[in-house]
């Protein structure tokens, strides 16, 4: 049982779901609300790692921050050490990766709110932070509950990009997924069984506490 | 909308609400304070999975010093380092990363020979592969056609998968056997497909199928070393590598622990270079 890597992939679905929060609905609103000419264009690029094998991505996450990249070797001079092989490029590649999956549910979420209501509201005279926090965010919160929960499960999931970008270094970027992989490999499928099981406990019970959640978000507007 | 205000004013959710945020900020401060000295980290060819991890168990009992382990493939560790991967030193299978890496730059020293590896052919218990160091026995199969899966590693990037490649065309066998190959990513890979009984088994390290974890499994046999290149494996301090890396690396090289080596089928080189 890999508790570091377990303690690893906890704080990494954690801490990128916190810097997805404001991103997704930021994003989200503007894509809700706006039409613009290239808003499809748009879209797409969001959805794009939805549909793109983890590898494409782990290969251009790896030429866009490796060691013989601009933003690399920027990196390398701050920090002192490279980007990719680090939890901070695992953060980077987590939030990228995870885009679709944070904006979407978002997404929809505001597209629900019927324009008339945040109409009133503007004609009420709250300003557009209150109409954000009182009116909006309660109104679309079962979308942006769903995009975090999503999220939160998809990158203690992900393997292919992890691995590109991470590499396997104990402590730093080996997750639980690559853990049970390297176990297998290791003909230790004691620990690796034991590490499967608690992932798929883990991610039943987050979904579910989720869906309840949700329904009771849902329940509280009628 | 006003039942809604209610319920966010209600204090046992402030309560919750306050505990999640007091949860979330110990997650992003508590990872920096709370580690200790950071352990250095080996990068180590994959046929090193048991022997280094009984040299690292041993390392720990006698200097309380611990390690941290990563195996995988000679080559594709050796991009890694070069591409900045924070290793303290590097095990590879097949001397030439090694030696490639010192002439760029990498590494402090040349390295230091820790022993020759030898290739063994793997058949699973209830395979119709009989083994043989002659490979005989893969041949009659061949010929009858009764060959789906063979395994070996990747002979790209995998010093074992090139030496079996080597075996295999020595034997004339290449041509024939190439279709039904399974590749692994590293030595440790190939040995988890040689040994599934879905395929008739594979060539695999010896170091590896010595331990009882994998010689349970099956039946293998010695290929002659004439029959490839040599495995000559060598260990390297590389730049960044710290006082508790040196420490390992001498540790390595004593005699007693050398005996580990030994224990898991490497050839000592008779003199350390």
């Amino acid at each position: 049982m890999d508790w570091t890597a377990l303690w690893l992939s906890l704080r990494l679905s954690t801490i990128t779901i916190l810097l997805l929060l404001p991103i997704g609905i930021t994003c989200g609103r503007l894509l809700a609300y706006r039409d613009f000419r290239g808003k499809g264009f748009v879209e797409a690029i969001v959805a794009l790692p939805l549909v793109l094998p983890p590898t494409v991505v782990g290969y251009y996450l790896l030429v866009s921050f490796g060691a013989s990249s601009p933003l690399g070797q920027v990196w390398q001079n701050i920090f002192d050490h490279s980007l990719v092989f680090s939890f901070e490029g695992l953060l980077f590649a987590s939030i990228i990766f995870n885009l679709p999956f944070a904006i979407q549910p978002m997404q929809r979420g505001f597209e629900s709110i019927p324009a008339d209501i945040r109409d009133a509201a503007a004609c009420c005279g709250m300003s557009p932070w209150t109409v954000l926090t009182k009116v909006e965010l309660p109104l679309a919160w079962p979308g942006i509950l769903t995009a975090m929960v999503l999220s939160f499960a998809h990158t203690l999931g992900e393997f292919g990009i992890v691995l590109m970008v991470g590499g396997s270094i104990p402590g730093e970027t080996r997750t639980i997924a690559i853990s049970i992989y390297d176990r297998v490999q290791a003909f230790d499928n004691a620990a690796a069984a034991q590490m499967s099981a608690l992932l798929l406990v883990l991610s039943l019970v987050v979904i579910a506490l989720v869906f309840t959640l949700s329904r009771r978000a849902g329940q509280s507007y009628n | 909308m006003a039942h809604f205000v209610h319920y966010k004013n209600n204090l046992a959710v402030k309560n919750v609400r306050n505990l999640c945020l007091s949860l979330i900020l110990m997650l992003l401060v508590l990872p920096t304070q709370v580690q200790p000295a950071q352990a250095p980290i080996i990068a180590a060819a994959s046929d090193l999975q048991f022997a280094l991890t009984d040299i690292a168990a041993l390392f720990q009992s006698q200097t309380g010093q611990s390690v941290k382990l990563s195996f995988g493939s000679s080559g594709n560790f050796a991009r890694q380092i070069r591409q900045g991967a924070p290793f303290d030193i590097y095990f590879s299978a097949d001397e030439s990363y090694v030696l490639k890496l010192f002439r760029d730059g990498l590494t402090r020293d040349p390295g230091t020979l820790y022993g020759t590896g030898r290739v063994v052919i793997f058949a699973p218990h209830n395979s119709t592969l009989r083994v043989d160091g002659s490979l005989d026995g893969l041949r009659r199969l061949l010929t009858t056609d009764q060959v789906t899966r063979f395994a070996i590693a990747n002979p790209e990037h995998a010093p074992y998968g090139r030496r079996a490649l080597e075996l295999l065309r020595h034997f004339g066998l290449w041509s024939e056997i190439a279709q039904h190959l399974v590749i692994g990513e590293n030595i440790s890979q190939a040995a988890q497909f040689a040994t599934s009984t879905s395929a008739q088994g594979g060539i695999i390290a010896y170091s590896l199928a010595l331990s009882p974890k994998v010689s349970t499994l099956g039946s293998y046999a010695l290929i002659p070393e004439k029959s490839h290149s040599t495995l000559r494996q060598r260990m390297v301090l590389l730049n960044d590598a710290g006082a508790v890396a040196e420490q390992f690396y001498a540790f390595v090289q004593r005699d007693d622990v050398r005996a580990i080596f030994r224990q898991y089928g490497f050839t000592l080189p008779s003199s350390n270079n």
